[in-house]
């Protein structure tokens, strides 16, 4: 079995409904960073944080720029700013132009982490209502990466995860309870 | 992941290595220090747009074609801004930074990386709305000479004005920020009582040296691009811009707890990235 080492999870409408569910499932010991872009108003306040810190055994905060990521530790990006992932795998914020119309972008996020973390990457779609990290869940997938999908008959919006499904980036599609059960057998060293 | 993939992967990042040092030997413009992950996406970008077979070919067309190396410039300095970005940060800077400035018979100013200067016509407005303009003087500077004459120009399409006046609103404007432009067809010219005391220039924050003493230094979103180490570099241009008393302000997601001359500052408004220079003795 690989030893990943990172989570990173996109999501749009519907999203913060999907990642409580997500969250909730996960194991108190879960060990992988997790690090989330959730399309989001440029002028809103951080209310996500407090609201996933309710639901999740892992700590949430905000990415901070240069930061880098940590066990029992959840990310999300600032509004307005997109996330990157830097070779040695600390954190970049930069405000450059939208991506698929997102800042954050989720394709931002997943190819520069594919390529920092290459094969031991699990990347994973969630509800939305536009196609943004498709292609960045199929370049994850083309280095070796695990990848999933939130299947979308589950999906509050569908088109995310079928524009995911579409661009053949998926190695599983999966319900949200399912995809913690995974995750959390990778993290203790069981399934793979 | 495969052998194959590895191999493009790392010839791909040689070929961008050596692109950047080419111009940096060539034009001066020093890239080697920005946030790897950002001037890769960049330049990958530019190399789609661009036809060529492969970045190589990039680096001979940087060296021989000066538009060319123009292009990559402006796709390096991503110069997205707002006028008063972050209303917040601009509120506090009218409540309690103006108070300090007034303390002073004369106000020097210096915007670092103001990119087209929207962030400079903000503060330019923030002076006259608190009666200290006139007292004041505004050096706003870039390294991209084609931002800067944006910058000088004071020129704004029209339909960022809904945006940039409900910033002013939310900032605690007193006006209407309409006040402050006059409109010719689909654009908003700044009025040139605003530019009286604003001078623009091109500085290089990596490769230059202080541009001048000043009270206050805004360097907003720059220090995002630039590695641990750049950064470092470019607050102690700042430390050496400031007298003791003196401003630092950065951007709302640019910290400098982990500078070594962080404690040259003490945090006056920590959570807006507003620094206070400490008095040596
Ligand atoms: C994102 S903009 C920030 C504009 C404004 N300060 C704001 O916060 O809205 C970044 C600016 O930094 C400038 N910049 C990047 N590297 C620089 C350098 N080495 N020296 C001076 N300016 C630089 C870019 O040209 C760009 O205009």
């Amino acid at each position: 079995m690989k030893p990943y080492k990172a989570v990173v999870i996109g999501s749009s409408a519907g999203g913060l409904n999907a990642l409580k569910v997500l969250f909730g499932g996960l194991d108190e010991h879960f060990s992988l960073p997790v690090i989330i872009v959730q399309h989001i108003s440029p002028n809103a306040e951080n209310y996500l944080i407090h609201i996933l810190n309710e639901f999740s055994k892992l700590k949430v905060k905000e990415a901070d720029e240069k930061e880098m990521p940590g066990t029992g530790m959840a990310y999300l990006a600032p509004p307005n700013y997109h996330l990157l992932i830097e070779p040695d795998c600390t954190f970049t914020l930069t405000i450059g132009e939208r991506v698929n119309y997102a800042r954050p972008s989720i394709d931002v996020l997943f190819e520069t982490a594919a390529e920092a973390y290459k094969d031991q990457l699990i990347g994973i779609i969630l509800t939305g209502a536009n196609s943004d990290g498709s292609k960045g869940l199929k370049k994850i997938r083309d280095f070796g990466g695990l990848t999933l999908v939130q299947d979308p008959e589950t999906a509050e919006v569908d088109s995310m995860p079928r524009a995911a499904i579409q661009a053949d980036a998926a190695d599983r599609i999966l319900s949200l309870e399912e995809i913690a059960v995974l995750l959390n057998g990778i993290s203790s060293g069981g399934v793979d | 992941m495969n052998k194959n993939q590895n191999d493009t992967l790392e010839n791909q990042d040689i070929e961008i290595r050596l692109l950047v040092e080419a111009i940096y030997q060539k034009y001066g413009y020093d890239f080697r220090n920005y946030s790897q992950a950002h001037v890769k996406r960049r330049i990958l970008n530019r190399f789609n747009l661009s036809g060529m077979k492969n970045i190589a070919e990039m680096i001979h067309e940087a060296l021989t074609n000066t538009k060319f190396v123009d292009l990559i410039l402006m796709d390096l300095s991503i110069t997205v801004t707002e006028m008063f970005r972050d209303p917040v940060f601009y509120r506090e800077l009218r409540e309690e930074i103006m108070p300090l400035l007034r303390n002073y018979p004369f106000i020097k100013i210096w915007h670092a990386g103001c990119s087209s200067g929207e962030e400079v016509y903000s503060m330019a407005i923030l002076l006259k709305e608190e009666g200290l303009y006139e007292r004041a003087q505004i050096y706003a500077t870039d390294f991209n000479p084609v931002i800067i004459k944006q910058a000088k120009d004071g020129v704004y399409p029209l339909n960022r004005m809904k945006e940039f006046t409900l910033n002013y609103m939310k900032a605690g404007g007193k006006n209407s920020l309409s006040d402050y432009y006059t409109i010719h067809y689909d654009s908003a010219r700044l009025l040139d009582v605003l530019k009286k005391n604003i001078v623009f220039a091109t500085h290089n924050l990596v490769t230059d040296g202080v541009f001048a003493e000043v009270n206050l230094v805004v360097c907003r979103n720059v220090l995002i691009y630039f590695n641990r180490q750049l950064q470092d570099k470019v607050i102690k241009l700042f430390v050496d811009s400031l007298p003791g008393g003196g401003i630092l302000c950065l951007g709302s997601k640019e910290s400098l707890q982990f500078s070594s001359h962080y404690s040259e500052f003490n945090p006056l408004l920590p959570q807006e990235k507003i620094y206070i220079r400490k008095v040596t003795l």
